[in-house]
């Protein structure tokens, strides 16, 4: 991206470091600064709110009851459009701030070719390839810029139908939906790796940081970028460090049964 | 028309033999009849229909024609269209009452998502369920014949009824009383086919319009308001299309590919679950050393020390 966009990020974020705070702990570092993560969740909400008025025009027979909510189906259907302006004119904000390291790298192909690995957990610590960003969080990032896409122009398509054709408000519905439902398959794995399936990571879009026993284990090339050491050493390591205090808990144990036996 | 059998004949007192007529049943679908060769564009069943329908009087539109309004609206469900054309070097001045088709297929019911917003009685009336819609305006776009208006205050849609409420007392619709030239008929559908195509026979036979026809469009199933033209082969002079079609994708789309979308997502959620509590999370590592192999389950244990 260009310069100026360069600059803009970098002046949002500290700017926004100006009024939040990041603090990083002994053993974390910091992932997500103020900026991204007030990005992230204002992306998440709108988002979130678009999704369910979305499916209470989606399909009314099975998802009614979530109308009431935005007041009523017609209510539903005035808001749902703003919704989706608010999260499109959010993540523009996020895609500028994300280009850079969403970048595809050929690390990415290759991380693909793992998935099968990966989601078998084959190997514990990723390859020491794997950056800021895995090539699945990439494709997922590029897959919303093209459903944000999709939807920004099927939407206003729709909202606007007086001025354009039958058959293309027809079509757009479709796209609209396809969008959605792309979207929709990307959310579920997004909120599932985000939170249970990968303990810390959601710490780190609320408070910013990670340990770096994560950010070793997820993101070794982003671990070494950081802190100039070898992730794979720092691994093992703490690996050594953590056997040394395994077996001094344990002989502690055993001196204290062998005295509490006497 | 609710029960077409209430006012058939069962007895007749001092009637020797059988009941004529008995077990005669009409059929049911009725049909709107327009001859816009005999209309004089007077509006007189423009005026009725806003009176029946108790809507409001609305401020009307001038655009250098006859015309009350450019188009129908929200609540003025019946507008003659009025149309300078040109035949054989003379002026032809067309006018066509325009108002909701009824169409059999209609393309308003195919398109809305809505539980019940929109339904067909076995009569043939398709009629709005305001209270249902949620005011996405997806039967806008499904409607051939841009019919349906969305109302700005209430967020919802409105169209002509066909006076449903008048047709299920076995009144004619409201336009239909106030004619006063005869243009407008109302009955069943078989009876209003069969005028029309001797209106249209007689057009072509009697008055020189060689191509005069029973506009009945039969690329939506036939409509339950049907029109004699001058020029069957070319509606689109009176504002008609020749071939009305719904989008396909609104069928198949709602029916088939919506829900698969929707069951892939249950699907989807069913994974990432059981992913979950079979192959367990991705702990940051090193992560804590699992229980040694003989500590691993003291019942087993036990079970492997007994001889």
């Amino acid at each position: 991206m260009s310069a100026s966009v360069d600059r803009f990020d970098e002046r949002a974020r500290r700017e926004a470091d100006r009024f939040g705070e990041t603090t990083v702990h002994r053993g974390e570092l910091l992932r997500h600064p103020v900026y991204t993560r007030v990005l992230h969740w204002l992306v998440a909400i709108s988002f979130v709110l678009a999704l369910l008025s979305g499916f209470a025009i989606y399909s009314p027979w099975l998802f009614r009851w979530l109308s009431p909510l935005f007041g009523g189906g017609p209510g539903t259907r005035v808001l749902h459009p703003w919704f989706g302006v608010a999260f499109d004119a959010f993540f523009f904000f996020q895609f500028l701030n994300w280009f850079a390291p969403m970048a595809w790298t050929s690390a990415d192909r290759r991380w693909l070719k793992r998935l099968k690995q990966y989601t078998t957990h084959t190997n514990r610590v990723e390859p020491e390839e794997v950056g800021f960003f895995n090539g699945g969080q990439k494709i997922y990032f590029w897959l919303i810029v093209l459903s944000g896409l999709l939807f920004l122009i099927t939407g206003l398509l729709m909202w606007f139908d007086d001025f354009v054709g039958r058959w293309i408000v027809a079509v757009s519905y479709v796209v609209h939906d396809l969008a959605a439902l792309l979207m929709l398959a990307g959310f579920i794995i997004h909120i599932y790796e985000g939170t249970s399936h990968q303990p810390g990571t959601l710490h780190s879009m609320i408070n910013g940081t990670v340990t770096e026993k994560w950010a070793w284990t997820h993101h070794p090339a982003w671990y070494r970028a950081v802190t100039g050491r070898d992730p794979q050493e720092a691994y093992e390591l703490e690996k050594r460090r953590q056997a040394e205090r395994e077996r001094a808990i344990a002989s502690w144990e055993r001196e204290q049964n062998a005295r509490e036996e006497s | 028309m609710s029960n077409p059998q209430t006012f058939q004949i069962q007895e007749i007192s001092a009637h020797p033999g059988p009941v004529p007529g008995a077990g005669t049943r009409r059929e049911e679908e009725v049909c709107k009849y327009i001859d816009v060769t005999t209309c004089i564009g007077c509006k007189a069943c423009e005026v009725a229909c806003v009176e029946w329908n108790d809507h409001p009087f609305r401020e009307t539109t001038f655009d250098d024609t006859y015309q009350t309004m450019p188009s129908t609206e929200w609540n003025y469900w019946n507008l003659i269209k009025f149309a300078e054309d040109e035949r054989d070097g003379n002026l032809m001045w067309l006018m066509r009452k325009d108002q909701c088709m009824h169409c059999e297929d209609p393309g308003c019911l195919r398109a809305c998502p809505a539980d019940g917003a929109i339904i067909k009685y076995e009569n043939g009336i398709v009629d709005f369920q305001q209270e249902n819609c949620i005011g996405c305006g997806y039967c806008i776009s499904g409607c051939p014949f841009d019919i349906p208006k969305f109302n700005e205050k209430t967020k919802k849609v409105y169209k002509c009824t066909l006076c449903s409420d008048r047709v299920g007392q076995g009144l004619e619709p409201a336009c239909i009383k106030a004619c006063p030239t005869g243009c407008l008929h109302f009955g069943t559908k078989s009876d209003m086919v069969q005028i029309a195509g001797l209106r249209a026979k007689q057009l072509r036979d009697v008055s020189g319009f060689a191509n005069a026809g029973v506009y009945d469009p039969s690329s939506i199933g036939g409509t339950h308001v049907i029109y004699t033209l001058h020029d069957i082969n070319t509606p689109e002079r009176y504002g008609l299309p020749k071939h009305p079609l719904i989008p396909p994708s609104y069928t198949y789309w709602k029916w088939t590919a919506k829900p698969i979308g929707l069951l892939m997502a249950g699907l989807g959620l069913l994974a990432v679950f059981f992913h979950r509590v079979s192959v367990g999370p991705r702990l940051p590592q090193p992560e804590d050393p699992p229980v040694v192999e003989e500590n691993r389950d003291p019942v087993e244990g036990k079970r492997k020390e007994q001889p």
